[in-house]
């Protein structure tokens, strides 16, 4: 098989289109590079949905516990506890094992006027159940990062927003968030990191690969056990997964550089690999 | 366990559950929790050691050293565990098989990897064929501490590399001031004065050590993430204590174990840093 027929069979097969037997027999090079590759379209729409909500849930919860009123910031704190404290593998497991007890037609709330129902049975699926935990995991490990920020505010930036009668949302908006968001860039771009690399783990825990439509490090898995040959499949996924890592962290660095754009002498947030491990 | 467990379908309640919760594979699961921490007690060592080594290379005056130091921590930092966790049991294996393959059989002419197969003659067997369970046991495991030792030796070497770099000069200018050679100044010095630096990185991947223990069910190991899935499935009336799915249950038990273990490991560590930074002019 060409490297074009590889490509047209298997480009898409992570997503349902394309060839629906995996290759078996004759795997070649090609195969598993475009097949891990295609993969890999999972690894990243679970880092990119975790990530842009868990963004704003993890804002909300580290202002719950630092400024929020005790029926706030005690379940708030407990939320991180529970997150940060236990295995995301087992946190899989238990969801999946949750989800699958919720009842199948789905769950009715009642709006008032209307009754909504929600289906749950999408829940068992890797696209959302997956995300889900993925979303409440890294929402607790940036919560713990930015609380550690707003407590590092300058008291000073706080005194002078208000001496310029700024209040409210205003101060929120043009002070007290910027500069949290400054002081936990380092630390929160290596959560996205680390959180991009925990997406391997969703199809090894509970959730099933329906249709075998499964992520990168599955399809890794069955090339290996398929040519019993670990040293082609492992190291092509590796490089596939720095590949993205660095293309976090050049995005992370330009939000660095904006985040820091009034700073007098720019404070070069020299980003090495390892340096600041948060999790 | 208990003599009123002899017919278990007969009593209910609490003492339904005492007898059920002590049953010999329930014993198992208890036992397991031993392999966890047998795991973190066995590779505690070498994550320090290839830390240690991983650190000093870098730190080395000999180029090709440093470059080693920086790819080892470089790649196991940019790829995800799992797939080291994934990688290098098999591949270990492997190469543990080949060797043995060249050494035992070298009559044995023709290719390892036959197009979809690896084939060594069967003296070259890691554990051999017919060892007893424990061995093949035992030999899974200590793959699976060499494993870990790789992925968290390069971490540790990181924290290391940063904690040596933060021993502020002074110190070390004055060691040499009084005549201390270098490897004086690295052991008297320099070594002692690290750990303050190094403790809060090396108390959290402690942490995160912990909490990638589970990952040994995917190494294939009896640990509580199997036993939790083997005794939560789905029992019929077929076994002595039927009950329906109940795995639920025992992930958050799991889920519990691990907090506990994650708790106390925090508590330790707040009273650790507390005592190694008398005395010492760091940031609170």
């Amino acid at each position: 098989m060409s490297c074009a027929e590889s490509f047209s069979s298997y480009a898409f097969r992570s997503i349902g289109f394309g060839e629906r037997l995996l290759p078996k027999s004759d795997i070649t090079l090609c195969d598993q590079i475009i097949l891990i590759g295609s993969g890999m379209m999972w690894n990243v729409y679970f880092a990119v949905v975790a990530i842009l909500f868990g963004f704003v849930f993890a804002t909300m919860l580290a202002f719950a516990r630092v400024n929020g009123p005790a029926y706030l910031r005690l379940p708030a704190d407990f939320f991180v506890f529970v997150f940060r404290g236990s295995p995301l593998f087992i946190q899989f497991f238990f969801a999946y094992e949750l989800f699958v007890q919720l009842p199948r037609v789905g769950v009715e709330i009642p709006l008032g006027f209307a009754t909504l129902t929600a289906s749950t049975s999408w829940l068992t699926k890797a696209w959302l159940g997956a995300t889900v935990v993925l979303f409440l995991n890294t929402s607790a490990y940036s919560a713990e990062i930015f609380t550690g920020a707003l407590k590092s505010i300058p008291r000073g930036d706080i005194e002078a927003a208000d001496a310029f009668g700024m209040a409210g949302f205003k101060k929120f908006r043009r002070i007290v968030f910027p500069t949290m968001l400054r002081l936990a860039w380092p630390s929160y771009s290596n959560e996205a990191i680390f959180l991009f690399h925990s997406t391997a783990l969703v199809f090894f825990s509970g959730f099933p690969a329906w249709r075998r439509e499964a992520d990168g490090l599955y399809y890794a898995s069955y090339f290996a056990e398929a040519t019993f040959n670990p040293f082609v499949p492992y190291p092509i996924i590796a490089v596939y997964f720095v590949f993205f890592t660095l293309l976090i962290v050049g995005f992370f660095g330009l939000v660095s550089k904006r985040l820091n754009r009034h700073m007098a002498e720019a404070p070069k947030v020299k980003f090495r690999l390892g340096s600041m491990l948060t999790r | 366990m208990f003599e009123f467990c002899a017919d278990p379908k007969a009593i209910e309640g609490l003492k339904w559950l005492s007898c059920y919760l002590t049953t010999p594979k329930h014993a198992a699961m208890y036992y397991s929790i031993l392999t966890v921490l047998a795991l973190l007690a066995a590779a505690v060592p070498p994550i320090l050691f290839l830390g240690f080594a991983g650190a000093l290379a870098r730190r080395s005056g000999f180029a090709p050293f440093r470059w080693i130091g920086l790819g080892y921590t470089s790649i196991v930092r940019g790829v995800p565990d799992i797939v080291f966790f994934l990688f290098f049991p098999i591949a270990l294996d492997q190469a543990v098989e080949v060797l043995r393959h060249k050494v035992k059989c070298p009559e044995v002419v023709g290719p390892i990897y036959q197009g979809n197969d690896f084939v060594v003659c069967q003296a070259a067997k890691m554990p051999l064929g017919p060892s007893p369970q424990w061995m093949h046991e035992a030999w899974g495991f200590t793959l699976a501490v060499i494993t870990f030792a790789i992925v968290f030796g390069a971490f540790t070497a990181n924290t290391l590399h940063g904690a040596l770099a933060a021993v502020p000069k002074g110190q070390l200018e004055t060691a040499r001031a009084f005549g201390m050679t270098e490897r004086q100044t690295f052991w008297r010095v320099h070594m002692p004065q690290m750990w303050v630096y190094a403790l809060p990185g090396l108390s959290n991947l402690w942490m995160i050590l912990i909490k990638a223990t589970p990952l040994l069910f995917l190494l294939g190991i009896k640990d509580i993430v199997y036993w939790a899935k083997e005794l939560g499935g789905m029992k019929t009336q077929a076994y002595s204590y039927p009950h329906p799915d109940w795995r639920i249950w025992y992930f958050a038990a799991l889920m519990v174990f691990y907090l506990l273990l994650t708790w106390i490991s925090q508590r330790v560590f707040d009273r650790v840093f507390a005592r190694a930074s008398r005395g010492m002019a760091v940031a609170k």
